[in-house]
């Protein structure tokens, strides 16, 4: 094998990757900005002592964890248009359906940074005359908030990798270019690597600042 | 101040307390003491309703807790809470903690609440803490934080939760000296406590509690040196 010839193909892929590494990085971003709303709204509802908002929200949750994300995909895509004749682009519908995974697994990332806080803080706070309102917002928030970022972006990681499989409903994402250059070269090798190389670019450093986060968040 | 009338307490079917009868009087200071398990900490949570009555009566600084119509929150404004594990508020400095109260339900301006903050923090001997957060405070500091953090809402009795019982020894001399100096200036306290010492010293009765009732009451001399009940000489046996 010559083995300049070897690299050749990882130059061709490259600028495609590149393309749908935007998109991809474009969907990871609004899905989960959605999503983050979301499961924040979902989290609250979760904690909520209304059982008719805290059940909406655990059946919401329920769906969304004992389902596959791929499934979920086809259901925005193609199933609501069956049903209700409801069409998006492929864009939208990977807005759509990636803001309702996170947001079901953000929801319990919510709940469970409030339930962590023990619960003499609660207490202390309802202790001095704070309201059960004030003594979320003042004590109980700003220490769960916290909480909440090593999962978040945990969670931020899994959602970028998930949309490796809008490829299915041709997002022209970071798999779906590299698969439209193995239709045309049936170079399976150097593609797939270049593909790794493009997740592992955000992935890697990402993780590294959240190891960071974590130590430093586990010192205080 | 206190008057608690036939009060029961039950974890689904566990009964706690099976019904207690007592009364604090205005600045005084009363010690409930008791075998762990015998419901004194239970009780005293029911004084302020951390704990939701299952049946009976509390009358506290003036207000009948049992009554629906009650608004909770004032009734702890005016009743302060010391627990065995601080429970300070890790994301606020020393100063924060003890202002939270007073600036967000007194309404109270920064200014003021730093000022009447600061100064209680001196009565407990910690103004030079005034900006560190509770972290780098030792056990006994952050007690004494939170004896001024519950001052600070000018509360008419002051509830302590074991205070001393998570401390190491060496330190509970200092929380015991701003608890000592608090009963001095007339403040009603009921402690909850595994201190003979200081209940002996500084309490103006003496209430023994096992099983969820009140076996014993009298002055602390009596209790101590002459208990009537065999529980009481046993506990007291075992803690002497």
């Amino acid at each position: 094998m010559d083995f300049g010839q070897w690299f050749v193909p990882f130059g061709e892929v490259a600028p495609l990757i590149l393309k749908g590494f935007w998109i991809t990085i474009e969907v990871t971003i609004v899905g989960l900005f959605f999503g983050f709303i979301l499961g924040a709204i979902a989290g609250l509802a979760r904690l909520s002592r209304n059982k008719i908002i805290y059940s909406i929200a655990t059946v919401y949750v329920e769906v969304v964890r004992g389902t596959p994300i791929l499934l979920q995909i086809f259901f925005v895509y193609f199933g609501l248009a069956a049903l209700l004749n409801i069409t998006f682009g492929a864009l939208t519908a990977a807005f759509i359906a990636l803001a309702f995974n996170s947001g079901a697994y953000i929801a319990e990332i919510v709940r469970g940074a409030v339930f962590s806080i023990e619960k003499g803080q609660m207490e202390a706070g309802r202790s001095i005359g704070l309201t059960h309102t004030q003594a979320m917002r003042y004590v109980i928030w700003p220490q769960a908030i916290k909480r909440m970022i090593p999962p978040l972006g945990n969670q931020f990681i899994i959602s970028l990798k998930d949309s490796s499989l809008f490829s299915v409903i041709a997002l022209g994402e970071i798999v779906y270019k590299g698969q439209q250059y193995i239709a045309t070269t049936y170079n399976y090798g150097q593609t797939y690597i270049t593909i790794a190389v493009a997740y592992l670019i955000i992935t890697i450093p990402l993780s590294l600042i959240l190891r960071q986060i974590e130590r430093r968040l586990d010192v205080s | 101040m206190i008057e608690v009338k036939d009060l029961h307490k039950a974890f689904g079917d566990h009964e706690v307390l099976k019904g207690i009868n007592a009364k604090v009087a205005e600045q005084e200071v009363v010690c409930v003491i008791g075998p762990s398990g015998s419901g004194k900490s239970t009780f005293l949570r029911c004084l302020n309703l951390l704990e939701p009555i299952t049946s009976g009566n509390v009358t506290i600084v003036g207000y009948d807790l049992t009554d629906p119509k009650t608004n909770i929150n004032i009734i702890r404004t005016e009743v302060g809470m010391v627990f065995q594990h601080f429970n300070l508020f890790p994301h606020m400095t020393t100063l924060e903690n003890v202002t939270l109260g007073p600036m967000k339900i007194k309404k109270l301006n920064k200014q003021n609440a730093r000022a009447e903050a600061l100064s209680l923090l001196e009565k407990v001997g910690l103004a030079d803490k005034a900006d560190v957060y509770p972290e780098s405070l030792s056990g006994g500091q952050k007690q004494r934080v939170a004896i001024a953090r519950a001052l600070a809402m000018n509360p008419k009795v002051m509830l302590f939760d074991e205070p001393t019982s998570a401390l190491d020894p060496e330190l509970v001399g200092d929380v015991l000296e701003v608890m000592k100096a608090l009963a001095k200036e007339g403040m009603t306290m009921v402690v909850v406590t595994h201190e003979m010492g200081f209940a002996r010293e500084v309490g103006n009765r003496v209430i023994f509690m096992d099983e969820g009732i009140v076996m014993e009451e009298n002055t602390p001399e009596e209790i101590f040196s002459n208990p009537q009940n065999p529980r009481t000489q046993a506990f007291l046996s075992k803690v002497l």
